[in-house]
């Protein structure tokens, strides 16, 4: 039993609890979307003057509340838990990654892009802050990230929903098959 | 005391995400490349039972922890937003291999370049907000 609890997770007891997760905010009366902190953080900050972001923030209060208890949570797995393991990837991925220069996995993200090291190049630099540009960027236009519309969104069946999930995917493979080989190799 | 409740969900979600590995960059790429089943595993059963639990709240009216009916907002409907913006993130999804919720999961986890990522998501939207009414909804 503890080692269930303190090894990874597999996926449907981790996919009964993220539905635990959204059903536990619908019964606090509110709805998961991580998302919205994004926008409430650009409220909060440098973004008054944008018509978009001029709203009380503190209505929100309680998304970042759910915020600061994600990063606790990160925080207790890595210190009591899963502790940096290295994920157990697939062969395939493991041979598809091994040529594009990826040594095999020695925790839970790789060296090659989440090092100081590797922040400090202009590619490992920019490879962060543009992934970080579009998933902001894109997580508002399309009005949700993964929470509010893979999990909330088709969970309610909604049609835009099926259709940003469609989009994750179609810039997921793009990047995945026609960007990374020219990135990494 | 009122937001501890949060917290504590969110701590939990912050369990779940780094014990299932949601939150690392090796398991989108194994996604993207359709060479596991694990991640389709994981927002396939939150999806099938987000479903039926939905369908359950709605048929039987069951009211929130205030007493107020549950209600679903439905998403904005327009279908040109939802595919742009939806590819941007996906390819900022496997660039950084993380999306907003694993972003902050990952900070506290230890990974700290994260910080930078989380930055520029920040950024990403401040941006959105400014070009709004220019983009094709």
């Amino acid at each position: 039993m503890m080692d269930f609890i303190l090894n990874p997770w597999p996926w449907w007891f981790s996919g009964a609890l993220i539905s635990a997760v959204m059903f536990a905010l619908i019964f606090f009366g509110k709805t998961f979307g991580f998302s919205s902190n994004l926008r409430t953080i650009c409220a909060m900050t440098f973004g008054r003057r944008v018509k978009f972001f001029d709203f009380d923030w503190r209505e929100n209060t309680w998304n970042l509340t759910f915020l600061v208890g994600a990063a606790l949570g990160g925080w207790i797995s890595y210190q009591y838990m899963h502790g940096g393991i290295a994920v157990d990837l697939s062969d395939a991925t493991l041979r598809d990654l091994a040529a594009l220069g990826f040594a095999a996995p020695s925790g839970m993200q790789p060296e090659e892009v989440f090092s100081w090291d590797s922040l400090m190049t202009l590619k490992g630099f920019m490879v962060l802050a543009v992934g970080g540009f579009l998933v902001g960027f894109g997580t508002r236009y399309a009005g949700g990230c993964t929470s509010g519309h893979a999990i909330s969104g088709l969970s309610n069946l909604q049609l835009p929903s099926l259709v940003a999930v469609i989009g994750f995917f179609i810039g997921g493979l793009v990047m995945t098959h026609l960007i990374f080989p020219y990135l990494y190799s | 005391m009122k937001f501890f409740k949060f917290l504590l969900a969110g701590t939990f979600f912050g369990i779940v995400m780094a014990q299932s590995e949601a939150m690392s960059w090796y398991r989108i790429q194994e996604m993207f490349r359709f060479q596991s089943f694990h991640m389709y595993g994981i927002i396939g059963t939150a999806v099938v039972l987000g479903v039926i639990g939905i369908f359950l709240i709605k048929k039987f009216n069951l009211k929130d922890i205030s007493g107020q009916p549950i209600e679903f907002s439905p998403k904005e409907p327009q279908m040109i937003k939802s595919i742009l913006g939806g590819t941007l993130f996906g390819l900022g999804w496997a660039l950084s291999g993380a999306c907003p919720g694993p972003i902050v999961v990952n900070v506290g986890y230890g990974v700290t370049s994260m910080l930078v990522v989380l930055f520029f998501a920040v950024l990403g939207t401040y941006t959105y907000g400014i070009l709004r009414d220019k983009l094709p909804h």
